[in-house]
């Protein structure tokens, strides 16, 4: 095993290039702009500025994520994070009613708002593209006439914690100065949970056959990854400590990894994307799982209305314009395919991530709004040719 | 006799087949030219070598036409000579009208603007010659097939054609409209248009073609002359069928349980989007444990049709009939059910239905049976592993590793990991619908010994195949399907390519 091992390492490297490539791509972006910017980049303020600005296009690229698996598309979901965010603004602001009841509410009436879309496209088989089309109409105008045209707000305390708050630092003054412990530790406890995680679930496999990720691609990854992490906490500790919807994401993205990666329900949507005549004749409800995707991503979408809103503290009608287009586009960046079954979530996240640090960087250096589109279009056409070109060459 | 058409020595390999192997055709002036074979013996390939759809340099061999060499590059060339070719599967398109349709790529126009009064006029004139009484606005899809088949030929007209090739032109076809048909080419030939008829109906064959060549295993077999009259049925059959059949299936000694294992009961199903077509007609057929059933039939005779509805009704509508397990009914209303109830259907098709091409063996072969390798919901992939290396060595897929993305083995391969998948479901009745399509003689003997396994192990297995020597070969019994009617069986000792030929054409 020993000498196939060095020769494996090269032909693994090959065969998941796309996975690699686009971390890669995200660090060389981040270095980039850490140059041109002259150190803001990085700076901790930034950093955690970047986390809350783009918290809401990661929460829904993860939910995005299964729905262009499964083979559809939803557009719908920048004017449900409007729509989402009026209902709450309604509630809270005009009725008076207790946070702790409209975020439940919020999120129920999400998953009712995608239910409703993915079940003509699932049972009626009506295209994605149409239905969801006529969502974004239909929930970008009823924000309008929620709102009355009119912006509503502020929300109180504990709504816009949800978003701008931060993990309050229970080790608070152990150290002098403006440094939060607690959230360093937690940092910390990832860091060294991540390897011990990984190293069993290596363990568990080599029991049954040969682990196919050679150990020296194993041990950089995760060394890579442990320290990015320890690197990004300590950065927000010395700022205000970890954003509670950092928590709140990497929550998300922990649980969606383990559905898509480790569940029969995220292999059967993969195997729903990737030939739905297939997973039909193999006794896959398909009808079913595509509906599903399509709930949770109203869910999700509803979540990233109230971060929006508790974000602006306010809900405007504009609230979640051209938000799908990010999305999406994050979930293509990621290496999702287009037809269906292909797409990681931790991808989906990265190419929502390598957006976010375009956009900040871009407006840093005071590249104009104008010019940002165009950057960030080529980049989202760049980063599907590198696919085809690597499905072709393959 | 001047000649219009000798095709010489024609050779066309895809990779790692023959399809066709020094094959002459020499087609008179005039005449309505037969070509007789077997399902996959080469019809087709050499008339798309005709056609330019295998472009000159693609095969060996040289094409003398209208008295020169020809070397087509593609369809339109031929099409520009007067070959025009219409295929089994009509090329119109559905939403568009008659008319529209039969001056597709041909329009009557200036400067690309329509002229649609002319194109109205001139379809006028080319329906009445085919005899179709329609409006030339009518879309092409609220008309039946057979007059479809009429469109496609007035299309044909319409180019100015010399030689007119028809592949299987009655095989969707009614009786009635089969006879106008065939009428239609004999007025053809009075005309002076030369036709090339493929077909299998033997007696539609022997109604108006003039000389008959049968072609076998991509070989030109013989040539017949059927204008005397002194041509029989048995005669084309015996030259479309004659092969050796020794040592190309493993032996067997059958252990045939004396009860039925699962029995179908009066089982009809209608065509999804002809709801006055009736697919499967009645069907009552039953395996026993331990058994290897065939069913013989032509395409087009409803053999997966009739399977597929069973499957948890994947196809057709208006489905009525019962399924017996032991004796007992079992629910196959959904896949799901079907799976639970103990059949497992494996596709003719396996890269469209089959297989998810972008993913690993190992996906595929645990896809059928996920609860068989979870927790919970929560997957193993150790267990996944294992299970796809204990069928990688049990089923011999070849390949260095169980992680490999599916579409990268071959087509033996594939139809091995579709077979692991189904065996990792543990059914007890199997249907195999066309297992050995596509695939090389070896990769074939390891599927039939697989499918002896099957039997050995006492499950029941349904065979669909158009390939008759492998039924005759592998088969305890053979029920023959045609026009979505069980039309007869055959026990295996009794069954004869010729009989089942005969059983098929008796209708």
């Amino acid at each position: 095993m020993t000498d196939t091992d060095t020769k494996s390492i090269g032909y693994y490297l090959r065969t998941h290039i796309r996975e690699y490539g686009m971390v890669v791509a995200l660090v060389a972006i981040l270095a980039f702009f850490q140059v041109l910017t002259d150190g803001i980049m990085l700076k901790p303020v930034n950093l955690t500025n970047l986390f809350l600005q783009n918290s809401y296009i990661i929460i829904m690229a993860v939910g995005m994520l299964l729905v262009i698996v499964g083979g559809n598309i939803d557009l719908s979901v920048g004017s449900v994070v409007g729509f989402i965010g009026a209902l709450a603004a309604v509630m809270i602001v005009n009725w008076d009613l207790p946070t702790a009841l409209v975020i439940p509410v919020c999120l129920i009436a999400g998953a009712i708002i995608g239910a409703a879309q993915g079940y003509w496209v699932a049972y009626w088989r009506i295209p994605s593209f149409i239905v969801t089309l006529a969502g974004m109409l239909v929930f970008k105008g009823l924000t309008l006439a929620l709102l009355g045209g009119a912006s509503v707000g502020p929300f109180p305390d504990g709504f816009q914690a949800m978003s701008s708050g931060f993990i309050p630092d229970f080790f608070g003054g152990l150290i002098e100065g403006r440094f939060n412990l607690f959230s360093m530790s937690l940092g910390v406890a990832l860091a060294a949970i991540l390897p011990i995680l990984g190293l069993r679930a290596r363990a568990k496999q080599a029991k049954f056959a040969a682990v196919e990720e050679p150990m020296a691609v194993f041990v950089t990854k995760h060394a890579v990854a442990g320290l990015a992490i320890l690197f990004v906490t300590y950065l927000l500790s010395t700022y205000r400590g970890l954003p509670n919807i950092l928590v709140i994401m990497a929550l998300l993205i922990a649980i969606f990894t383990f559905i898509t990666n480790s569940t029969t329900l995220g292999r059967r949507i993969y195997a729903l994307g990737g030939n739905e005549k297939a997973a039909k004749l193999s006794g896959i409800n398909t009808k079913r799982l595509t509906f599903f995707t399509f709930a949770n991503m109203g869910m999700l979408a509803a979540l990233a209305g109230l971060v929006f809103a508790a974000r602006l503290n306010t809900a405007t009608p504009k609230a979640g314009l051209a938000f799908e287009l990010d999305v999406i586009a994050a979930v293509f960046i990621g290496g999702a395919s287009m037809s269906g079954g292909v797409g990681k979530v931790i991808g989906a996240v990265v190419g929502a991530l390598i957006m976010g640090v375009m956009n900040n960087g871009m407006s840093i250096i005071g590249v104009g709004i104008d010019w940002q589109q165009v950057i960030k279009g080529l980049v989202l056409l760049a980063a599907v040719i590198f696919d085809v070109y690597n499905k072709n060459k393959a | 006799m001047d000649t219009i058409l000798e095709m010489k020595n024609i050779t066309k390999t895809f990779p790692g087949v023959k399809a066709l192997d020094d094959v002459s055709l020499k087609v008179e002036r005039g005449e309505i030219h037969a070509l007789c074979g077997e399902n996959g013996a080469g019809k087709s390939t050499l008339m798309k070598v005709l056609s330019g759809v295998y472009p000159h340099g693609t095969y060996d061999g040289d094409i003398l036409y209208d008295g020169g060499v020809q070397e087509f590059k593609d369809i339109r060339d031929s099409e520009d000579r007067g070959i025009i070719i219409i295929h089994q599967e009509l090329a119109l398109v559905p939403l568009l009208s008659i008319a529209e349709n039969i001056f597709l790529g041909n329009e009557v126009s200036e400067n690309g603007v329509v002229n649609w009064p002319a194109t109205f006029a001139r379809t006028g004139e080319l329906l009445q010659k085919v005899g179709l009484k329609e409006n030339p606005a009518t879309l092409v899809t609220n008309i039946g097939v057979g007059k479809q088949q009429l469109v496609e030929i007035a299309k044909a007209l319409s180019k100015k054609v010399k030689l007119l090739i028809l592949d299987e032109p009655t095989a969707s076809l009614q009786e009635n409209d089969s006879q106008k048909l065939l009428d239609l080419l004999l007025e053809f030939k009075a005309q002076g248009i030369t036709s090339i008829l493929i077909s299998h109906k033997l007696n539609e064959i022997n109604r108006v073609a003039d000389r008959i060549t049968v072609i076998r295993d991509g070989k030109a077999i013989s040539t017949l002359d059927a204008r005397g009259g002194t041509i029989t049925e048995d005669d084309i059959v015996k030259d479309m069928v004659g092969r050796d059949m020794a040592h190309r299936y493993p032996d067997r000694t059958p252990n045939i349980s004396s009860e039925k294992l699962m029995e179908v009961r009066n089982w009809s199903a209608t065509h999804p989007l002809h709801p006055e077509r009736k697919v499967v007609d009645n069907v009552n057929i039953d395996v026993a444990a331990g058994e290897v059933v065939g069913i013989a039939g032509l395409m087009g005779a409803g053999r997966t049709e009739l399977a597929m509805s069973i499957f948890g009704q994947s196809y057709g509508t208006d489905i009525s009939g019962e399924v017996l397990l032991r004796g007992k009914p079992i629910d196959v209303s959904t896949v799901e059910k079907a799976i639970a109830s103990g059949l497992a259907y494996v596709t003719e098709d396996r890269k469209e239905m089959g297989l998810i091409l972008e993913e690993s063996i190992t996906t595929n072969i645990t896809l059928a049976n996920l609860p068989g390798v979870s927790e919970n919901g929560v997957l193993n992939e150790g267990a996944e592993r294992s299970v796809a290396e204990e069928y990688r060595g049990k089923i011999n897929i070849r390949t260095p590793n169980v992680a490999q993305k599916v579409m990268n083995l071959s087509g033996g391969n594939q139809q091995k990991v579709v077979l692991s998948k189904w065996l990792f479901a543990a059914p007890e009745v199997l249907i195999l619908d066309e297992p050995t399509r596509g695939i090389d003689v070896g990769a074939k003997y390891e599927i039939y010994t697989i499918i002896n396994q099957l039997a050995a192990d006492g499950k029941g297995v349904i065979m669909i195949s158009s390939e008759m020597p492998e039924l005759l070969g592998m088969c305890d019994r053979i029920y023959v399907m045609n026009e979505g009617e069980i039309k007869g069986q055959l026990a295996a000792k009794d069954a004869s390519q010729e009989a089942i030929m005969r059983m098929i054409l008796k209708a």
